[in-house]
């Protein structure tokens, strides 16, 4: 069964007719070459699929494509090339935030999310806001310290 | 241009297409005409296959098996050691040995068609644990005895020393299985390039070692096979023999077919069916003195190694090597055991067997003092090893040991002084501590007998040098470690050194990245080769300089009977771990961590914090969530949600240090530290967890159900052993 969905992708408009019942990941990744949401887990467990879902975060791996008919889809592409997105990105890069990089795109969207839900967060509210992503290499610390420093860099953004 | 001082943190090369999602891994990559591979695997532990039924296969699919190897081919895995097979054939050991694969064109049709692969067997009773391996469970499987490989260690005179003791004391250590998690799986591709030669793609610690094991399947050189590793999420040394279990098969599918073949695991098989951490078993007898101290200690360390042994032998060896920690006693005798079980063979895993021991002696070290009503610290600092000091394997220590302080610092962070006098056992607060090493890279004299590594320094002609060695970045830091050292002694900027992913075919083998040796071995021939190339760098427009590991002498080394120096570098860590545990729930809260670190000269004070950050979290997953049991041969926690790592709410933001102590031979003073800063927090939070319950704790993983069945039904901390 194929339908024919329209959504917005990173800001544009976009169509395609598939299976609705395909993972919002795969449709990313294989016709859409977005292949920086990355799959890590296959059920919505480490958040390295991580999208923005109408300006909520998302795990794109438990979430059929139909479900993004009519409705705007930001992945790591669209976020990372925002003003926000590319303080986050510099903020990752000068506070050694990354190490093999895999969970790192959804620890970037995670980051967004939250900054632009509240820009000035505690320690404690960094560590909820990226919980739901998986990092095996970091420990988290200079994840958490390099968002403070890209909320500290981009306050006037994220004050928007 | 650079800093004056090569620790002054820089950006990492990787960082930015990392977090944009513009780095390519294995799963990134789309290969013209390939056909997709799944692997069919024994469902069973032990038995034989008595008939595989396969569904009428459409056109363009096959199953590939040992039946597709050609005349001459060797259906085995060369890893260290040569019994891991590449197919199945008659016999399975464990479950998720390789009997096949199936290869097509669909990877949802190749999902169907696997569902209706029928395999009968003939089961036989199966060993799981390690005493079920030791006794010969369903009858032994390997030599008469089920013990794949065994060593013995003696220093001074245990027997007479034991004969004299007023009291011997024995205790039991365990560790369980862990799983890497990686955040990438594992993943390959395999392209027939005619002329028998391949081009292997691959998520992989070790291009060289995937070759070397591979090309004797279809019977072809090393040479006609090129790997190239592609950015890696992620190894841990799960991908160090690992990935060879994959591109063995691969090849094979790509010489029946003549097609490019992938085959990327699901989360669920990754952690189903791969190596892991050797479950270990540590049995210490000790002779104490009047005065309570250690006069000889033996330890029986046995490690659960699985159906083949690969690379165990090395792992249980490094094991035994570690079994005395940071400490010396004049008397002491080890003997290892790789047991044989029908679980899924064990490999390396950060820290290669010696967390294992490590967690064994600080855990027996802390028992004996708390029996005798002493602080666990104040009985570990009478037996601290320093330089001269001798080794488990009589040779001797040959730096400076700055314990003391590493230990300074680490006491005056955590005020550890007063809270151990503040907390009392059993009180729901406790503060543990562990001292630990670990030997940078491969023991004794295998850099020179073995390896041999070699590395390649090239000048461009518009100023760029290249470097040309076999090292992978898997998030390590290597990829910036290196080009550092060499911008370092150019004084160039860090963007005119090249250091690409590895390409066997345009790099010479520089060993394997692993054991703690890149940026100590590897690092240092960058080093020479870019002061050689110095005062030709002006002058000569394109040019090459090669340099080749020699091992310093007078550190001598026998492989055959492990006798001298074992290390002449190792990496020396303090972490101290404090926790509260909810009397009525038992669950733990994580409330400070502190460590110090001997790593030499830090190449890159970012990127080792990075490591220390992750190594100490890792350790103490494995000792307190990462819970993975094995059922009849089945691994029981198969998804992320069901087998814990740690998130970033679990512990707290750590408290790093290090002390400076370059090493002589190290590039720029530094030793090794990726595996080190794994191999002690599970001890002290373990030691932490035990004080707050007043309940001695002997085996880890240790999660809240456990922590709750020590208050209900634990032994006292202060019982006698």
């Amino acid at each position: 069964m194929e339908a024919k969905l329209t959504f917005k992708l990173n800001g544009k408009t976009v169509s395609i007719k598939t299976d609705p019942l395909r993972r919002l990941l795969d449709v990313l990744r294989d016709d859409f070459k977005l292949t920086g949401v990355k799959e890590g887990c296959s059920e919505g467990e480490c958040g390295a699929c991580s999208v923005l879902f109408n300006g909520k975060i998302v795990t794109s791996c438990i979430i059929p494509i139909g479900a993004a008919d009519g409705q705007e889809i930001m992945t790591i592409e669209g976020v990372s090339a925002t003003e926000g997105g590319k303080i986050i990105v510099d903020a990752f890069a000068d506070g050694g935030a990354v190490q093999c990089g895999f969970c790192i795109p959804g620890m970037v969207i995670a980051a967004y999310y939250l900054l632009s839900n509240n820009p000035d967060p505690t320690e404690d509210e960094i560590r909820l806001g990226i919980s739901g992503n998986i990092c095996r290499c970091t420990g988290y610390d200079l994840i958490v310290e390099s968002i403070k420093l890209a909320a500290k860099r981009g306050e006037k953004i994220w004050k928007k | 241009m650079v800093a004056e001082d090569i620790s002054k943190a820089v950006r990492r090369v990787d960082a930015v297409a990392k977090s944009e999602g513009t780095a390519k891994y294995i799963p990134d990559y789309d290969f013209k005409d390939c056909l997709w591979a799944r692997m069919i695997r024994s469902s069973i532990p032990r038995g034989k296959i008595k008939n595989i039924s396969l569904p009428v296969l459409p056109e363009g699919y096959c199953f590939v098996s040992y039946k597709d190897i050609p005349e001459g081919g060797h259906n085995y895995l060369h890893m260290i050691a040569t019994d891991w097979k590449c197919f199945a054939e008659d016999e399975v050991r464990y479950v998720g040995e390789t009997i096949g694969l199936l290869v097509g064109p669909d990877k949802t049709l190749l999902e169907d068609l696997l569902e209706q692969v029928k395999i009968d067997y003939e089961e036989q009773e199966c060993a799981v644990s390690i005493d079920e391996g030791v006794a010969c469970k369903g009858g032994a499987f390997v030599n008469d005895n089920n013990i794949h490989c065994h060593l013995k260690l003696e220093v001074g005179n245990p027997d007479e020393a034991f004969s004299k003791a007023d009291k011997i004391v024995e205790e039991t250590l365990e560790t369980g299985f862990q799983e890497h998690i990686y955040l990438e799986t594992n993943g390959a591709c395999c392209v027939p390039e005619g002329d028998d030669k391949y081009t292997v793609y691959a998520s992989a610690q070790c291009p060289f070692y995937i070759r070397k094991s591979i090309a004797p399947l279809l019977n072809i050189s090393p040479d006609q096979i090129t790997v190239k590793q592609t950015t890696t999420g992620g190894a841990f040394g799960g991908k160090e023999h690992f990935p060879d279990v994959l591109c063995g098969p691969l090849l094979v599918a790509a010489h029946k077919t003549g097609k490019a073949v992938k085959m990327i695991f699901d989360r669920e098989e990754d952690i189903e069916f791969s190596v892991k951490r050797h479950p270990s078993k540590v049995v210490f007898k000790t002779g104490l003195d009047k005065d309570g101290n250690i006069v000889a200690m033996d330890s029986k360390v046995y490690y659960n190694v699985g159906g083949y042994l690969a690379s165990s032998f090395v792992v249980l060896q490094r094991g035994c090597f570690h079994v005395t920690g940071c400490y010396v006693f004049p008397n002491m005798r080890t003997e290892g055991f790789g047991v044989a079980t029908n679980t899924f063979p064990s490999c390396a895993f950060r820290g290669f067997g010696a967390p294992q021991t490590l967690f064994a002696i600080e855990t027996h070290m802390c028992h004996l003092a708390e029996m005798q009503g002493i602080d666990p610290l104040e009985y570990k600092r009478r037996y601290f090893i320093k330089k001269g000091d001798v080794t488990s394997t009589n040779g001797k220590i040959v730096e400076r040991v700055m314990i003391p302080e590493m230990l300074e610092q680490v006491l005056k962070a955590s005020d550890y002084e007063r809270k151990a006098r503040e907390y009392k056992w059993g009180s729901g607060r406790g503060i543990g501590i562990s001292f630990y090493n670990h030997g940078g890279a491969f023991t004794g004299n295998g850099e020179q007998a073995i390896i041999k590594a070699k590395c390649i320094l090239k000048k461009y002609k518009n100023g760029d040098v290249e470097i040309l060695c076999g090292q992978t970045e898997m998030g390590q830091g290597f990829h910036t470690i290196l080009p550092k050292i060499a911008a370092h002694v150019l004084n160039l900027p860090l963007e005119k050194v090249i250091f690409k992913d590895p390409d066997t075919s345009r790099v010479p083998d520089s060993g394997p990245t692993a054991a703690s040796r890149s940026t100590m071995i590897v690092g240092e021939l960058v080093e020479r080769a870019a002061r050689l190339m110095k005062d030709r760098y002006d002058r000569e427009e394109e040019f090459e300089v090669k340099t080749e590991y020699e091992h310093p002498e007078g550190y001598p080394w026998d492989q055959n009977t492990f006798q001298g120096y074992a290390y002449l570098g190792y990496g020396w860590g303090v972490c101290a771990v404090e926790v509260e545990v909810d009397p009525c729930t038992a669950e733990v809260t994580t409330k400070g961590i502190w460590s110090s670190h001997d790593a030499g000269h830090l190449i890159d004070e970012k990127i080792v914090h990075g490591q220390v950050n992750g190594g100490i979290i890792q350790g103490i997953g494995w000792g307190s969530t990462e819970v993975l049991e094995n059922v009849k041969g089945h691994f029981k926690q198969t998804s992320i949600s069901d087998y814990i790592v740690p998130t970033s709410m679990d512990h707290p933001k750590q408290g790093v240090y290090f002390v400076e102590n370059p090493y002589e031979w190290g590039p720029f003073g530094a030793k090794g530290m990726g595996e080190l800063v794994f191999n002690g927090s599970a001890a002290a939070y373990i030691d932490a967890v035990s004080r707050a319950i007043g309940k001695r704790i002997s085996s880890i993983p240790c999660p809240t159900e456990q922590v709750m069945d020590y208050l209900i039904h634990g032994t006292d901390i202060k019982e006698a052993l």
